[in-house]
C-alpha cells in the first residue's frame, strides 16, 4: 500500500512558476486572437509580445519568495533572476525588430509570435533551475521553437539552416540526455547539488565515468554555446536565418546556457579537478582563437559577424574556467554590454535588407557598405560605433565587460589566459577594423542594387538607437549596473 | 578655475560635436578658432602652474567604477605640462597650415576630436583613464590617415591601429595585473598612478610587468624593432596626420616610459638600462643610416623621427635628472621642428604633387623664403647650438654620459649622421641650378603657411637660447621622480646605480 501523497499546496511555492507561466499563457493567448480574427498586422501581434514580456520582468524583478520551489526543481537564485533579466530585456529589443518596413513570410503568421514566448519560457526554466531534467525540458522547448522560427523565413537557405540547426541539435539534445543518465547512475540524483555533494563525498570517484558524463555535457552545451569544435553549425545558420533571428541568437539561448554551463562546471573548477579543467582551458582558447582567425577571411558581414559572436562566446566561457566571484559577475556584465552592442550591429544590418539585392552573392558582402559614411553618414558612423565597441576600443561599452573579464582572469590565477585573451582582441580587431575601411575609407560603389535603410522605420530606428547610446554612454552607468549583478551574483554564492 | 584640465580635455570634443552644425565654408575658421581657445586655455594652465610645487596640480577626482578602483583621476606636473601646452599649440599650428581641400569639415572635427585623446592622455593619473585616452587616440589618427592619404593609405592606416592596439592590449593585462597586486598589498583596489606609486614591487615581478609596459610604449615611440609601421604611416598620412603623430603621438610613447615605467618599476629600469640604450642606438644609428638612403622627401623625416626618438629614449634610461629633463625637453623640440619639417614638405607637395627629391633641385632660387625657414628647422633637427634641437639632445647625451661614456659617443653619431642625410636632402632639393622647367615657376610661402610656420621659427631660436622657461619648472618634477626611484628601488645594486648616475655636476 502505497502512502497518499499529500503536499501543501504553500511548500510548492507557485509563484516561482509564475514567469514562465506569464510566457506560456500570453502565447496561448496569442493563439486564441487568431483563432477568433485572422489577418490582423502584425503590430497587434509585436504589441502584445512586448506587454507580455514586460509582465514577465515584473514578475521575474518582483519575485521576493523563497529560492527552491515546485518539488524542489525550480531554483530561482540570483543568477536566474539576472540571466532572466537579460533574457527579457533582450527579447523584447528583438522583437521590435518585427516591425520592419518591409514584409517578411514569417511575421504574417501569429504563431511566429506565439512559439516566440514559448521558446521564452523554455530559456527561463533552463536558468531556473538545477534539475538537469527540467533543463532538458527547457533546453528542448526553447530549441523546438527556435528551429521553427528560423524554418519561416521562408527562403531556401533558411529552410536549410534550420534542418542543420535542428540535426545538431537534436544530437546535443541526445548528449545531454546520456550525460545527465551518466551522472544519475552514478550519484543517484538528477539535481547538479546533490551530485556536486556526492560527487565531493566520493572523491570523484569512478572518475572515467565522471570524466565520460562530463564529456557528454561539454558537447550538449557545446553545441548550443557553439564552442569549438561543436561550432560548424554557428555561421551557416545564421547567415540562412534574418539578420536580426542571427543576432538574437547569438544573445539570448547563449546567455541560458551559459548559466546552465556554470551550475555544472561549478561543481569541478571549484574543487580544481585538473582534467576537466584542462578539457575546459583547451575548449576556450580554441574557441576563442579558431573562428577569429575564420573571421578573418569571411566575404560576408552576417557571416563574420556569426563568427566574431563564436569567438565572443569563448572568451566569456573563460570566465566559467576562471569560477571566481569576480568572473561571473564579469561573465553577467561582458554579456549584458555584449546584448547592446552585437543585436545593435545585427539590426543594423537588418536595417539595411533589401528584397531587392539578389545579385551579390550573399546578403550583405563588404563591397556593398562602400563608401557608406558619403551617402549615409549616421548609419555609418553607428555601425563604426558598434564595430568599435565590438573591438573593445574604450570608452564603449564592451571595452568595460573586456577589460573586467581579463582582470578576473588575472586576479584568478591565470596570467596566460589573461594574455591570449587580449591577443584575440587584437585578431579580432582586424575584421571588425575591415568593415570600418570599407564604410569610411573606399569610395561608394556606383551600383543601382545597393539601397541603405531600405528596411528601416522608426522603431528599428529605436532599436538601433536604444543600443547606441547603451553603447556609448557605458561609462556613465558601468558602477551601478555592476553593483547589482554583484548583488545578485553574491545571494547566489557564486 | 578647479576644473581646468577637464575643460582643456573636453572644450576640443564638445566644440567637435557640435561643429557639425557649422557650415562646411565656415569649418576652418570655426576649428582655428577652436584650437586657439584651447591653446590660449594652455596657456593659462601654464601661468598659472606652481613652478615650485614638484607634485601634481590641478587634480581633479571622481570615482568612476568604485569597486574595482577606477576613477576619474587628472594632475598635472612639469613633466606633463609642457607637453600639454605643446600639443594644443601643435594642433592649433596644424590646422592654420591646413590645405587639404577634400571634406574638409570631417577632417577638422576629427582632429578635434584628437586632440581631446591627446590632451587626456597626458593630463590622466588613473591607469584605466589613461589606457582609455590611449586607445582612443587610434580611432581619429586611423580615419586621418585611411581617408586623407595616399595611395596605400588603406594598408598603412590598419597597420599602424593593429599594431598600435597589439602592444597596448598587452599593456593593459600588465596594468590589471598591477591594479591587483595593489589589491593584494592593501586590500583596496585602485589604478591610480598616485597610489601604485608608494608600492614596492619584488624584483622578478618589476621585470616583467616592466616588459607588458614596454611593448605598449615602445610600439608607440616606436622603437626598432616594432618601428616599421611608421613609415608606412607617415608615408601615406596627409600633411596635418604626419603632423600630429610626429608631435604629439609619438610622444605619448616616451611619456609613458616616463611617468609609468620608471617610478612603479626602478629596478627593472636600472636593470634594463644597458638593453634599453642598446635598442635606443641602434634606432638612431641604423634609421639614420636608412634614412640618408630615401628618395622620398617625407620618408627622411619620418626615419629621422624613429633616429630621434632613440636619442629622447636613451635620455630617460640614463635615470638621472639632466637626462630625463633633457629628453623631456626634447620631445618638446622634437614636436616642434618635425612638426614644421613635415609641414615644410607639405607645402611642396601641394605645389608640385611629389615629394621625390629628384623632381627638385636649385629651389632655393625660387622660394627663397621657403628655403630659409625650411633651412633653420634642418639646422634645429641636426642639433646646431643656439637652436630648440641642441639643448635636449646635448642633456640627453649628456644624462648618459654617466653611465656609459663608450654607448654615448656611439650615441652622439646621431649629430653626425644627422647632418648628413638632412644635408644631402637640402643639397639635392634646393641647391644646384633648377633642373626640372615644372620648378621654375613654383610660388613661395604665402599667408596662411608664413602665418603657420614663422611663430614656429620664432620657437626655435627663442628656446634655442634661452631654454630655461621649459626646463626649469621640469627639473623640479624630474627631481622628485629620480628621488622616488631612488627610494622605492629594493634592491641595492639599483639604490647604488642611480645614485651614481645623479652626480653629475656634483664636486666629489
Amino acid at each position: 500500500m502505497i502512502e497518499p501523497i499529500s503536499i501543501d499546496i504553500a511548500a510548492l511555492n507557485l509563484p516561482s512558476l509564475v514567469p514562465m507561466l506569464v510566457a506560456i499563457v500570453g502565447a496561448l493567448a496569442i493563439l486564441c486572437i487568431d483563432l477568433v480574427t485572422k489577418n490582423l498586422h502584425k503590430s497587434l501581434y509585436v504589441m502584445l509580445t512586448i506587454l507580455i514580456l514586460l509582465i514577465d520582468l515584473g514578475a521575474v524583478i518582483g519575485y521576493n519568495g523563497a529560492t527552491r520551489g515546485f518539488f524542489d526543481v525550480m531554483l530561482v537564485d540570483g543568477i536566474a533572476i539576472l540571466s532572466q533579466i537579460i533574457i527579457i530585456v533582450g527579447s523584447a529589443l528583438f522583437v521590435l525588430l518585427a516591425l520592419s518596413q518591409q514584409r517578411f513570410h514569417e511575421y504574417r503568421y501569429p504563431e511566429y509570435f506565439a512559439l516566440f514566448l514559448f521558446m521564452i519560457a523554455g530559456f527561463q526554466f533552463m536558468v531556473a533551475s538545477d534539475n538537469l531534467i527540467l533543463i532538458f525540458v527547457g533546453l528542448e522547448t526553447a530549441s523546438m521553437a527556435l528551429y521553427t522560427l528560423i524554418a519561416m523565413h521562408n527562403r531556401d537557405k533558411s529552410t536549410e539552416a534550420a534542418i542543420k540547426y535542428f540535426t545538431m541539435g537534436a544530437m546535443a539534445a541526445g548528449f545531454f540526455a546520456f550525460g545527465s543518465m551518466i551522472f544519475y547512475g552514478i550519484t543517484g540524483s538528477v539535481e547538479l547539488g546533490q551530485i556536486s555533494q556526492s560527487l565531493v563525498a566520493s572523491n570523484f570517484e569512478p572518475y572515467a565515468l565522471i570524466l565520460l558524463g562530463t564529456v557528454f555535457i561539454i558537447a550538449a552545451l557545446g553545441f548550443k554555446l557553439s564552442l569549438v569544435p561543436f561550432h560548424t553549425w554557428a555561421p551557416d545558420v545564421y547567415e540562412g536565418s534574418s539578420s536580426a533571428m542571427a543576432g538574437y541568437m547569438s544573445i539570448v539561448p547563449k546567455i541560458a546556457t551559459f548559466v546552465v554551463a556554470l551550475r555544472f562546471f561549478e561543481i569541478f573548477v571549484s574543487v580544481d579537478n585538473a582534467w576537466i579543467e584542462m578539457v575546459l582551458y583547451v575548449v576556450v582558447i580554441t574557441t576563442m582563437t579558431l573562428p577569429n582567425m575564420v573571421a578573418l577571411v569571411q566575404t560576408d558581414v552576417k557571416r563574420m559577424l556569426a563568427y566574431s559572436s563564436v569567438s565572443h562566446a569563448g572568451f566569456v566561457m573563460g570566465a566559467i574556467l576562471v569560477g571566481t566571484t569576480q568572473a561571473t559577475e564579469g561573465l553577467f556584465l561582458y554579456w549584458i554590454l555584449f546584448t547592446f552592442t552585437n543585436l545593435g550591429a545585427f539590426a543594423l544590418l537588418w536595417i539595411n535588407r533589401t528584397k531587392n539585392d539578389h545579385g551579390f552573392q550573399s546578403d550583405h558582402p563588404f563591397e556593398k557598405f562602400s563608401g557608406l559614411i558619403k551617402i549615409s553618414p549616421i548609419t555609418a558612423s553607428i555601425m563604426g560605433l558598434f564595430l568599435l565597441s565590438l573591438a573593445g576600443v574604450p570608452p564603449f561599452s564592451l571595452f568595460w565587460g573586456k577589460m573586467f573579464l581579463i582582470g578576473a582572469a588575472v586576479n584568478g590565477g591565470h596570467i596566460v589566459l589573461a594574455l591570449i585573451m587580449a591577443l584575440n582582441s587584437a585578431i579580432a580587431a582586424y575584421y571588425y577594423l575591415k568593415l570600418i575601411v570599407y564604410m569610411f575609407l573606399k569610395e561608394p560603389q556606383n551600383d543601382d542594387r545597393i539601397e541603405f535603410m531600405g528596411n528601416a522605420n522608426n522603431s528599428l530606428r529605436t532599436v538601433v538607437g536604444i543600443s547606441a547610446i547603451v553603447t556609448i554612454t557605458s561609462i556613465f552607468y558601468i558602477d551601478p549596473l555592476l553593483e547589482m549583478i554583484s548583488t545578485y551574483v553574491q545571494i547566489s554564492g557564486f | 578655475m578647479e576644473h581646468i584640465l577637464s575643460i582643456l580635455i573636453f572644450f576640443p570634443a564638445f566644440a567637435a560635436a557640435i561643429g557639425f552644425i557649422v557650415d562646411k565654408d565656415a569649418i576652418r575658421t570655426y576649428g582655428i578658432t577652436v584650437t586657439a581657445i584651447e591653446f590660449l586655455l594652455s596657456c593659462f594652465l601654464w601661468a598659472s602652474f606652481d613652478s615650485n610645487n614638484a607634485g601634481m596640480q590641478f587634480t581633479e577626482f571622481i570615482p568612476i567604477i568604485s569597486q574595482y578602483g577606477i576613477a576619474y583621476n587628472l594632475g598635472l606636473d612639469g613633466i606633463s605640462l609642457f607637453l600639454v601646452v605643446m600639443t594644443t599649440f601643435m594642433t592649433m599650428i596644424s590646422i592654420i597650415g591646413l590645405t587639404e581641400k577634400r571634406d574638409l569639415k570631417n577632417l577638422i572635427i576629427t582632429v578635434l576630436f584628437l586632440e581631446m585623446t591627446m590632451v587626456g592622455v597626458f593630463v590622466a593619473l588613473d591607469a584605466i583613464i589613461f589606457y582609455l585616452f590611449w586607445e582612443l587616440s587610434l580611432v581619429p589618427m586611423l580615419y586621418i590617415v585611411g581617408a586623407w592619404g595616399g595611395k596605400l593609405r588603406i594598408y598603412a592606416s590598419v597597420k599602424f591601429f593593429l599594431y598600435t592596439f597589439t602592444g597596448s592590449l598587452v599593456m593593459l593585462v600588465g596594468m590589471l595585473y598591477l591594479g591587483y597586486v595593489y589589491f593584494q598589498a592593501t586590500g583596496n583596489w585602485s589604478f591610480s598612478l598616485l597610489d601604485w606609486n608608494m608600492m614596492m614591487l619584488p624584483y622578478n615581478m618589476q621585470l616583467w610587468l616592466f616588459v607588458a609596459f614596454f611593448l605598449g610604449f615602445a610600439i608607440k615611440v616606436p622603437m626598432v624593432p616594432f618601428h616599421t609601421w611608421l613609415p608606412y604611416a607617415h608615408g601615406q598620412a596627409p600633411t596635418i596626420g604626419s603632423v600630429i603623430l610626429a608631435a604629439v603621438l609619438l610622444k605619448m610613447g616616451t611619456y609613458g616610459f616616463i611617468r609609468f615605467s620608471l617610478p612603479l618599476f626602478p629596478d627593472a629600469s636600472v636593470a634594463m638600462m644597458i638593453p634599453m640604450a642598446i635598442l635606443a642606438i641602434i634606432a638612431i644609428i641604423y634609421t639614420a643610416m636608412v634614412a640618408y638612403a630615401q628618395e622620398d622627401m617625407k620618408q627622411v623625416i619620418a626615419y629621422s623621427s624613429v633616429s630621434h626618438m632613440g636619442v629622447i629614449i636613451l635620455g630617460i634610461f640614463a635615470l638621472n635628472v639632466e637626462g630625463i629633463g633633457g629628453s623631456l625637453f626634447l620631445m618638446i623640440s622634437h614636436g616642434i621642428v618635425s612638426g614644421a619639417l613635415f609641414m615644410l614638405v607639405g607645402v611642396i607637395y601641394d605645389r608640385r604633387h611629389t615629394k621625390m627629391m629628384s623632381e627638385f633641385g636649385g629651389l632655393a632660387r625660387v622660394m627663397p623664403m621657403y628655403a630659409t625657414i625650411f633651412g633653420v628647422m634642418l639646422m634645429a633637427s641636426v642639433g646646431l647650438p643656439l637652436t630648440i634641437g641642441f639643448v635636449g639632445e646635448f642633456l640627453s647625451l649628456l644624462g648618459f654620459f654617466a653611465v656609459s661614456p663608450v654607448l654615448t659617443a656611439i650615441a652622439g653619431l646621431t649629430i653626425i649622421l644627422g647632418a648628413v642625410y638632412m644635408l644631402v636632402l637640402y643639397k639635392k632639393t634646393f641647391f644646384g641650378p633648377i633642373t626640372n622647367p615644372l620648378n621654375e615657376k613654383l610660388q613661395d610661402l604665402k599667408g596662411r603657411e608664413i602665418t603657420a610656420l614663422v611663430p614656429l621659427v620664432m620657437l626655435v631660436v627663442y628656446l634655442g637660447v634661452y631654454p630655461k622657461p621649459i626646463l626649469d619648472p621640469v627639473d623640479k618634477s624630474v627631481k622628485q621622480l629620480v628621488q622616488v626611484m631612488y627610494l622605492k628601488s629594493v634592491t641595492p645594486e639599483a639604490k647604488t646605480t642611480i645614485a651614481s648616475v645623479n652626480t653629475i655636476g656634483e664636486t666629489k
